[in-house]
């Protein structure tokens, strides 16, 4: 009998192929975006922590320099000798053409355990690793970007950060030309009984306690909330398409389903049929959408490996790898989507009486339309108030699902209401006609409809999210990077001739910092020399009348937005500077180039504060036309290396083409979740364009052609289109703000300012009417050009 | 990384290897070799002789504390050379073919503390100096004006110790004035003792610190190839007697057994004593770490009357190091009252 149950069930897809394509297609595309994204952010986490581990930064306290700079391979020497249990690391760049590979050095005897990679779980040989030419461990594309002048053996480890290479310390400290020096020492678990205070042995050092959290990974948090929330809403308007098709399916079969029962086969039995039916649809198309997101994510890949280094430095391997835990998972949400989805249509199933009627009831889903437009408010009204008063990172992700669902609730009914007043206003027959019919189809649309606001919602708020942190960042590196030139002083004697330098330099900017922690937070306190050039870039989120004033006579100092939040500090509260040397706040400014609070004192307050720091960089403020011949000038009288100058444009230039690619990656996903509304859409309107027969008929009969009927259908499509796109827009802006000002504030520690894109809105709403029109297109040229036959054969047998 | 492991498998490579322990039996060439009748010179004998391969300054004392309780200590520093390097032009910085391994240990009757620390040569981190005396690894040191009075200071995560060594003796020349031969092939090594140090100091132990006085024995010894390739370890015995004599004498197992001893008499005048001359016969087995170890042993001398039991103070005296091996001061009873130190070698489990 299963057998003949299961003739029965699949009969209806061998009949409705295109319903069969729609289920399968939706699921799949919804499913392909959503596992794409994870591809992405699982290649960038496990790059991040594979950066972590190579660095130890996880694991291990270590201690650097409490003022910058370098440590001398000497004090090293001192702490061991005193007792401490060190390990030396060097850290730096090599250049190759156009690339650079990170080079970093350890020294393999005193290095913890777990810092060394193991390939396929063997220990290395550390003798060739000492000895010798040396050797570089690093993933082959990081080696084969080494330069020819790399003699050492180069061994393929793929678990070593992507574009790292592991190598001796006396080989890195050769290969990047730092002889005697080290950046940091990792301090073993496992100390001597006895051993000097640090303080004694080496003053100028400061422990710092292993990161519990990556940086690199807090850093990069909201690129990669963006790439989850575009992943989200693309599975979200899959499922739109799936309970539609499914919906559709079960109406259909509910005839099937009757005479099935009245045959005697158990509701049961046929219920547990149909739910695995369901289950090896899902499979299907999970698997179809797995293999179709690993192509996206690939394609994504090089795109996004580029904007996370440039933005945060952060190296992310180029090329993809099959995590068996990602396309699992993929195939876990492509079933539970399909549960989601399908629950609805098989319990309703399970409960229709057995001789109830077997008319489709497209027209019964309107009885539920009050249950859904009051489900709407109260998410709505839910979102709102987590908007108020919610906290935590989990209430911003609460928020956002509830307002997303509440407005794609909220759309059927609006959209109805609105027909009815325009078909209330409309004048002559065939207008009425009009609102009247997109009234009726409109319960068979609102699914499509419903996916579209959501498409467009999401690229509204994506968009102005991303954009938003474009212009924020470019404002903020004109600020931040106002001088035109920066320069690196190798020795004390490049120093001074930096500061000595006179017109045509305008202004020399030490830039000085020594790292330290306020109200339990690490901070960074830097020397602000008193110059124009901040008191011109530099905007204050809130700051005391006449700020620079009283900065630059050392009333207080100025603090950035992440301190300010997460220590609970004020304008006018006093922060421990120095020991004896408390200074209250006078302004707080953004800032959105790291995760750590910052604070800024005036160059007097700092030279006072900590006479031992010399400062080591400096901003130059040079009139750009003399800018090659100061370049020129340090380089051949003053003997400073090219590659220790960066000019300005140069650095803004790298960072806008950041945020292209940033934006490429934008534009293909907002063109390919517009594609799946798109697709829904269009297979929307086939399966009502099969049902809709009985209703266009008469109308037809009474004198309208094929191509104005088709051409209604057309026009009803873009209102339809156009009405959602009204309403997507504030849905979309309130996404943004909720982006931008809840789930950033919580996961980042910054809020950006919100700068609105009407330009783009428009450009995508017209996106959203192409695709809208695009699907509606297919369906009224075949009602064109339909055959009078099939439309008179409505009259001679109904249904 | 267990590459420490790996690394000093040239110190002290598992005996499975048809290298002989600790690599002591593989090739060597480019390095220099011990030759018979060359005179040891002091101070510089004392100080690292880079062109051969291996080399050792190896300290064990036995202690009493005040309430009459036995305490044993153990320092050594290793150093093994990746490539031969001429003595008078050695490679400053990392690239220093030179390698060190540093072992400390104090054991009690019922305890037994050991650290190791590992370190590159030339960078300054590990080194020997002959005059003034300095041998050192990170914090621990053994120096002094010259190598009859001495400061010794070590630390583990559970221990640390610091005593001061005083020369009571001469310094004493194994085998033929110093040249020591381990197998019947002919393989040898550069060997002298101090065996005569008076030790007072302090140990620091979990339960608290503790005075200390007692003697201590230092062994010098270097060479580029000592063992043959079929020896796979060594019982090595260091014994102090209460009439002032001394006896050293070791058992090199390979295909065949090879002995050999020195006795040194109260004013420190040595008797070497070639192969097969002294035995050593293990009495009774004890399971540690997993292998079996004899932790008792009858060793004679007929020559010099020696017929004694040497007994373990703690038969745990395990060093878990990279590559681990027994070492723990001895009671010595018989024809010969005192104590002493074994060290075993070679154990496989």
């Amino acid at each position: 009998m299963t057998r003949a149950i299961w003739a029965a069930l699949l009969g209806h897809w061998r009949r409705n192929p295109l319903q069969l394509i729609t289920l399968l297609a939706g699921l799949a595309l919804g499913t392909a975006l959503w596992s794409g994204v994870q591809a992405i952010n699982a290649e960038a986490r496990a790059s991040y922590a594979a950066a972590a581990a190579t660095l130890g930064e996880g694991q291990f306290a270590s201690l650097a320099p409490s003022q910058g700079g370098s440590i001398a391979q000497s004090t090293y020497i001192a702490l061991r000798r005193a007792g401490w249990l060190v390990s030396p690391v060097i850290e730096g760049r090599l250049r190759h053409g156009a690339q650079t590979v990170r080079i970093v050095g350890i020294e393999p005897l005193s290095a913890p355990s777990g810092i060394i990679p193991m390939p396929n779980g063997v220990a290395p040989d550390p003798l060739p690793f000492m000895s010798g030419a040396g050797q570089v461990f690093g993933r082959a594309e990081a080696l084969a970007a080494l330069p020819d002048t790399v003699t050492a053996q180069r061994v393929a480890v793929p678990e070593i950060a992507p574009n790292t290479v592991l190598t001796d310390i006396g080989l890195a400290q050769r290969l990047l030309n730092r002889a005697g020096e080290v950046d940091r020492l990792l301090v073993a678990s496992d100390q001597p009984l006895t051993r000097r205070s640090l303080a004694e042995v080496a003053p100028g050092l400061s422990e710092v306690a292993p990161q519990a959290e990556a940086d690199m990974a807090r850093l990069t948090d909201s690129f990669h909330l963006n790439l989850t929330a575009f992943g989200l809403l693309s599975f979200a308007v899959g499922l739109f398409i799936v309970h539609g098709a499914i919906g559709l399916a079960f109406e259909q079969r509910r005839a099937m389903v009757r005479t099935l029962r009245a045959l005697g086969v158990p509701l049961t039995r046929l219920i547990g049929l149909m739910a695995a039916e369901l289950a090896l649809l899902a499979i299907v198309a999970g698997a179809l959408g797995v293999a179709l997101g690993y192509a996206v994510a690939a394609a994504l890949l090089p795109d996004v490996a580029a904007s996370l280094r440039g933005l945060y430095g952060a190296e992310v391997s180029g090329s993809l790898s099959l995590r068996p835990a990602w396309w699992l998972s993929g195939l876990a949400i492509a079933l539970g989507g399909t549960a989601l989805a399908g629950g609805g249509a098989l319990i309703s199933l399970a409960r229709m009486p057995l001789l109830a009627s077997v008319q489709p009831q497209a027209r019964a889903r309107a009885r539920r339309d009050p249950w859904l437009a009051a489900l709407a408010v109260a998410l709505l009204l839910l979102a709102g108030s987590l908007a108020l008063w919610g906290h935590g990172l989990r209430a911003g992700f609460v928020m956002l699902g509830a307002l997303l669902l509440g407005g794609a609730l909220a759309l059927p009914p609006l959209l109805g209401q609105f027909l009815r007043l325009a078909q209330s206003r409309a004048q002559g027959p065939v207008a009425q006609w009009f609102w009247a019919d997109s009234r009726a189809q409109l319960p068979g649309l609102s699914l499509a409809l419903m996916a579209l606001l959501l498409a467009m919602a999401a690229n509204v708020g994506v968009s102005t999210m991303v954009s938003s942190f474009r212009l924020t960042f470019t404002a903020f590196l004109d600020q931040r990077l106002a001088a035109e030139l920066y320069v690196t002083a190798a020795t004390p004697e490049h120093a001074r001739a930096i500061e000595a330098l006179g017109p045509p330099v305008r202004a020399v900017l030490p830039l000085m910092s020594v790292e330290t922690e306020i109200s339990g937070q690490p901070a960074t306190l830097h020397g602000l020399h008193d110059d124009a050039t901040y008191r011109d870039n530099w905007q204050f989120l809130r700051a005391v009348p006449q700020v620079w004033r009283a900065f630059a006579q050392g009333e207080g100092v100025l603090i950035n937005e992440q301190l300010y939040r997460r220590a609970g500090l004020g304008l006018g509260d006093a922060i421990p500077i120095a020991p004896g040397l408390r200074l209250p706040v006078l302004g707080i400014y953004g800032d959105y180039g790291n995760p750590v609070g910052q604070v800024s004192l005036s160059e007097p307050l700092f030279r006072a504060a900590f006479p031992d720091v010399a400062p080591r960089r400096f901003g130059l403020r040079v009139p750009p036309d003399q800018l090659p011949s100061v370049r020129r000038h340090l380089v051949e009288e003053r003997g400073i290396a090219p590659d220790a100058m960066i000019d300005q444009s140069g650095l803004k230039a790298l960072s806008l083409t950041v945020f292209e690619r940033t934006f490429a990656v934008t534009a293909a996903l907002n063109v390919l979740t517009l594609a799946v509304a798109g697709f829904a859409m269009l297979m929307s309107l086939l399966t009502l364009a099969a049902m809709r027969l009985p209703q266009l008929a008469p109308v037809w009969a009474l004198g309208l052609t094929r191509r104005s009927l088709a051409g209604l259908d057309l026009l009803r499509a873009l209102v339809l289109a156009a009405l959602t796109g009204v309403l997507a827009l504030p849905l979309g802006l309130a996404l943004a703000w909720a982006l931008l000002a809840v789930v950033n504030v919580e996961a980042f520690g910054w809020r950006l300012p919100m700068y609105l894109f009407p330009a783009d809105y428009a450009r995508l709403t017209l996106l959203s009417l192409g695709a809208a029109g695009l699907a509606a297109l297919w369906p009224a040229w075949q009602l064109s050009r339909m055959a009078p036959a099939r439309l008179l054969g409505v009259f001679r047998n109904e249904r | 990384m267990n590459a420490k492991a790996l690394l000093f498998a040239l110190f002290l490579p598992l005996p499975a290897v048809a290298q002989g322990f600790a690599g002591l039996g593989a090739e060597a060439d480019g390095f220099a070799y011990p030759q018979p009748g060359v005179a040891l010179t002091f101070p510089q004998d004392h100080g690292a002789h880079p062109d051969y391969r291996i080399e050792w300054w190896y300290l064990t004392a036995n202690m009493t504390g005040p309430d009459g309780t036995s305490y044993g200590l153990q320092w050594t520093l290793f150093r093994s050379a990746l490539a031969p390097e001429p003595a008078e032009d050695q490679r400053e910085g990392w690239q220093s073919p030179q390698l060190w391994m540093g072992h400390a240990a104090v054991t009690t009757p019922s305890a037994h503390y050991v650290a190791e620390r590992l370190a590159r040569g030339g960078i300054g981190q590990a080194g020997v100096t002959a005059a003034p005396f300095e041998a050192w690894i990170d914090d621990w040191q053994m120096a002094g004006p010259g190598l009859d009075d001495l400061q010794l200071t070590a630390s583990g995560h559970d221990f640390a110790y610091d005593v001061r060594l005083t020369a009571q003796g001469p310094l004493v020349e194994h085998g033929q004035g110093g040249y020591s031969v381990k197998s019947g092939a002919g393989q040898a090594s550069y060997y002298y003792s101090q065996p005569f140090y008076a030790l007072t100091g302090e140990l620091t132990l979990p339960e608290g610190r503790v005075p200390v006085t007692g003697t201590a024995w230092l062994d010098r010894e270097w060479s580029s190839q000592p063992l043959a390739a079929d020896q796979s370890g060594w019982d090595w015995f260091s014994l102090s007697f209460k009439d002032g004599a001394r006896l050293m004498g070791f058992v090199l197992r390979g295909a065949q057994d090879f002995t050999a001893a020195t006795w040194i008499a109260p004013d420190g005048t040595p008797t070497a004593f070639k192969d097969g001359a002294f035995q050593a016969t293990a009495l009774k087995l004890h399971r540690v770490a997993g292998r079996e170890l004899p932790v008792s042993w009858n060793i004679t001398l007929p020559e010099k009357g020696v017929a004694v039991t040497v007994q373990a103070l703690n038969p745990k005296a395990w060093m878990e190091v990279s590559v681990p091996y027994w070492e723990g001061p001895v009671t010595v009873s018989g024809s010969h009252e005192g104590v002493g130190y074994l060290e075993m070698t070679g154990y496989g489990n």
